[in-house]
């Protein structure tokens, strides 16, 4: 097991290093240069030429590949054109935010979309049901600005229980940070919810067809006690690889939500940084998501390997 | 069971009716107008072929139908009331401390997430018989009282670190957690090798003994219920054609059905093969070795000789390396030493590297036709293949063909346009003999083909490959645990053990004394019809064993 896990891992490391060639070769191509952001208006033949020269930028692009990511591997990301301060300064709190708001969402989420799965699973086929799965698809199929906006408009316009804008300072106590942030993260949780929740459901109730669910029955075990105990464990496979894709959404693809409620996350950030060609901040940023993404889906391969009990417990 | 207290009916089944309801009506009838009664300490045996309504009769005792099913008619009466009209929290109550189950597969019907413990313990603590400690302790008493290994641990263990024999052992120490008054067994030995099924047979013979449990007893072999049932009821197409004193059924059958059932399993036909002599072998395996990625031995120098018109039997417990023996034939598994001659040439090891002819001249018949035919192809399809592949015909005589081996088989010619999963069981089968024969090959592996078919099938199929064998000449290979067949139809055997060959020759020599310990063993596996052959086979079985580990130390040496 221990061979399966780091293989796993050099697996991993190796799409970290394939997307982060993607990355640099995606800002390469991007018009324009790091040496004609900086000088912009000024930019003449000659100065550009200097600028290159002094920059580095005049060297093949294989070289400044490997120094760019030799420099990222020991945190090192440049500086920022724009604010001309370290690129870690400049991501650090941002990312902070990031990572808060994903993890509130997932704590509600994730819970909560098991349990609803679940229950739609003992109530397969009845009213609760349907009803649980057609809201979840209403959810999903709604583009998720419409959803902020929506809510925004009744439980902030009209009801005013919340605040409509999330706009967070790295000082803002938790308890406050929470209520502040309580309708992005309302948002994205209707936005998750259906995945996990349909493939809890519908892993539970492939499992249910299982000779063993049957013996569970005939142990005279009550129906919730056959879905969570005896059917939920050998679903979770599945469900797990579902949670992680959620998850990496969660920190990856909010960039809209932040809009909508103008909170300063990772999102924000490297968008405002591609319109202004700070190509520092665009590849640090894409680095992180794509490590993230990396990330969460290992932990989420490794977690299905452990939930099987034929590798945890060999013979 | 000799003392019972008269008139304690603990189960009374009246005009028993179960039909299965589909969307679009009524559907067919598994069980109709089905009595009998149990009593304490009693044991019923229901027995008949697959689709007889015997597992559905089995199931109706806990209140339970599968899905689509539904029970139309009569009355169940556990202790008195009638099971049709409790509640469902009343029907949940009753399985476990009233009626519990012992499925065909215990490796299917535990959960492969839980120990032992937890889904044995399960069943006292949540209808609140037992505290979880006191179950816990109870657990460990049946562990012990069914020879399992360990019993203080045997049940932190996960199904998949538990063999076979034990895991279906461990399964009746969890029917019997909750101290039931009637065990169901359904089918509980016919998925465990004979050796293996001795020793569980006799384990729970004992439990149902000594806790003076009433148990229902399904199965399709007759000489395993004779030595555990009081009455018997035989079954076909969910109606009863006889109800009995097991006695009675056994000795003095009154419907022929019954008649065939026993006689097919006390005298047998001979279907054994007239051998040629004199030519060279047609296949000549010398001191082959092979194994998986791994570096234990599956095969390990093994020689085998099989002449046209032989019929050779491989015989061997599972994991005896019988079908790794095939694979190797076949090319499937490549041999690392030794030599496998046909028609005098030798065999490339590899598949691959096999012509086209040697590929041909040898084929194989699988034991799951289900799963060894194509579910999306049609029966011209599935045998015209081989008919198109190694001679190239066109399609008008490539449909001339299949619909010829189709009335070899027995085999209606519409069929040509059907497709597997719209025939039954042994229809399969005989379409994968078919395939094979379609081949034109001088060599059939058959690997287990009888051993998922009904004993009745079974029988017709065994008929059929001998017809084709008296017809055109072809030589089987025989794989299979099932002694009574090989007796009858093999003139030669091998006998393996571990991956190696422990005794071969001609059937008459091997099974005859003096025999190979481990030869006996199997041989005196074998269930019988007399109702005492039990009783003889365990005051024997210690020797036999001794006798088997001996032989292996020397084989080992």
């Amino acid at each position: 097991m221990l061979r399966l896990i780091a293989q796993r891992l050099g697996l991993g490391l190796l799409t970290l290093l394939a997307a982060s060639v993607l990355i640099f070769a995606g800002t390469e191509i991007l018009p324009g240069d790091l040496a004609s952001a900086v000088l912009q208006n000024t930019a003449t033949p000659e100065s550009l030429a200097e600028m290159r020269k002094e920059l580095g930028l005049d060297r093949p692009a294989a070289v400044r590949y490997v120094e760019w990511l030799g420099n990222a591997a020991v945190g090192d990301f440049g500086r920022s054109l724009a604010s001309h301060r370290d690129v870690v300064e400049e991501i650090a709190p941002r990312l902070r935010n990031t990572l808060f708001l994903a993890s509130y969402a997932a704590l509600v989420a994730v819970p909560l979309a098991v349990a609803l799965g679940l229950m739609a699973a003992i109530w397969q086929g009845g009213v609760y049901d349907r009803a649980v799965n057609f809201v979840t698809l209403l959810t999903i199929s709604v583009p998720e600005y419409l959803v902020g906006y929506i809510l925004i408009k009744y439980l902030s316009v009209h009801l005013g229980w919340f605040p409509s804008l999330a706009n967070v300072t790295p000082d803002t106590p938790l308890v406050q940070r929470i209520g502040l942030t309580f309708l992005p993260m309302l948002t994205l949780v209707l936005v998750v919810v259906a995945h996990m929740m349909r493939m809890t459901r519908a892993s539970v109730l492939q499992i249910m067809a299982s000779p063993y669910i049957e013996m569970a029955f005939l142990k005279g075990l009550p129906k919730w006690r056959v879905v969570v105990r005896h059917a939920f464990p050998n679903a979770l496979a599945p469900i797990i690889n579902v949670i992680a894709l959620d998850l990496a959404y969660l920190i990856v693809g909010v960039v809209i939500v932040e809009a909508v409620f103008v909170y300063p996350g990772l999102g924000q950030l490297m968008v405002d940084a591609v319109s202004k060609h700070d190509v520092p901040v665009v590849q640090a940023c894409g680095l992180i998501f794509a490590g993230a993404f990396i990330l969460l889906n290992l932990i989420a391969d490794m977690a299905a390997i452990l939930s099987n009990p034929r590798l945890r417990h060999p013979r | 069971m000799s003392e019972r207290r008269a008139g304690e009916d603990i189960l009374r089944v009246e005009g028993l009716r179960v039909e299965v309801r589909t969307d679009r009506g009524p559907g067919p009838v598994l069980v109709d107008d089905v009595s009998f009664s149990l009593r304490r300490g009693e044991v019923i045996g229901l027995i008949g072929e697959s689709g007889a309504g015997k597992s559905t009769i089995g199931l109706t005792a806990l209140g339970y139908t599968r899905n689509g099913c539904f029970i139309t008619g009569g009355r169940i009466d556990f202790e008195g009331r009638d099971i049709r009209q409790m509640s469902a929290a009343e029907r949940r109550a009753l399985r476990g401390p009233g009626v519990a189950y012992i499925a065909q597969s215990a490796a299917a019907s535990f959960n492969p997430a839980m120990t032992l413990f937890e889904q044995i313990c399960e069943i006292p603590v949540l209808h609140g018989v037992m505290a979880a400690a006191e179950a816990k302790t109870e657990a460990i008493r049946l562990f012990r009282e069914l020879d399992l290994p360990e019993p203080e641990k045997f049940g932190n263990r996960y199904p998949h670190q538990v063999s076979g024999g034990q895991l279906q052992r461990a399964m009746a120490a969890m029917a019997m957690a909750a101290r039931p008054d009637i065990l169901v067994f359904d089918e509980p030995t016919t998925a465990l090798d004979v050796t293996t099924q001795v020793e569980v047979l006799a384990a729970f013979r004992t439990l149902i003994r000594e806790h003076r449990t009433a148990a229902i007893y399904i199965t399709h072999d007759l000489a395993v219920v004779a030595q555990i049932a009081d009455h018997i009821m035989v079954l076909r197409f969910g109606k009863m054609v006889e109800y009995g004193p097991a006695a009675q059924i056994l000795a003095a059958p009154r419907e022929d059905y019954t008649r065939r059932l026993v006689a097919d399993r006390v005298a047998g036909h001979d279907f054994r093969a007239l051998r040629t002599v004199g030519e060279p072998p047609l296949l000549r395996v010398s001191n082959v070795v092979a194994s998986y990625r791994s570096l234990l031995r599956v095969i390990d120098d093994v020689s085998v000789e099989v002449s046209r018109g032989d019929t050779v039997a491989v015989v061997g417990e599972s994991g005896s390396g019988k079908s790794t023996l095939a694979r190797v034939i076949i090319g499937l598994l490549p041999r690392e030493s030794g030599d496998i001659r046909f028609r005098g040439e030798s065999l490339p090891p590899q598949l691959a590297r096999r012509s086209k002819d040697q590929l041909r001249r040898i084929q194989m018949i699988y034991q799951m036709p289900d799963v060894a035919l194509n579910p999306n192809q049609t029966l011209l399809e599935i045998i015209g293949r081989p008919v198109q592949f190694y001679f190239g015909r066109p399609r008008a005589e490539v449909r001339a063909r299949v619909l010829e081996l189709l009335r070899m088989m027995d085999l209606p010619e519409a069929f040509i346009a059907r497709k597997p999963a719209e025939l039954s069981g042994g229809q399969k089968q005989r379409v994968g003999i078919a395939r094979a024969l379609a081949a034109e090959p001088d060599l059939i592996i058959c690997d287990e083909v009888t051993s998922a078919l009904d004993q009745l099938v079974g029988e017709e199929i065994l008929r059929l490959l001998k017809r084709l064998q008296d017809e055109l000449g072809i030589a089987y290979l025989f794989i299979t645990h099932d002694l009574g067949t090989v007796r009858r139809i093999a003139n030669k055997v091998a006998v393996m053990l571990k991956g190696r060959l422990v005794a071969g020759g001609d059937t008459a020599t091997v099974f005859a004394p003096p025999y190979h310990p481990y030869t006996e063993l199997l041989l005196s596996s074998v269930p019988e019809m007399r109702r005492d052959w039990l009783d003889e086979v365990l005051a024997r079985r210690g020797e036999t064993l001794k006798a088997v580990r001996d032989a292996q130390i020397r084989l080992a040496s």
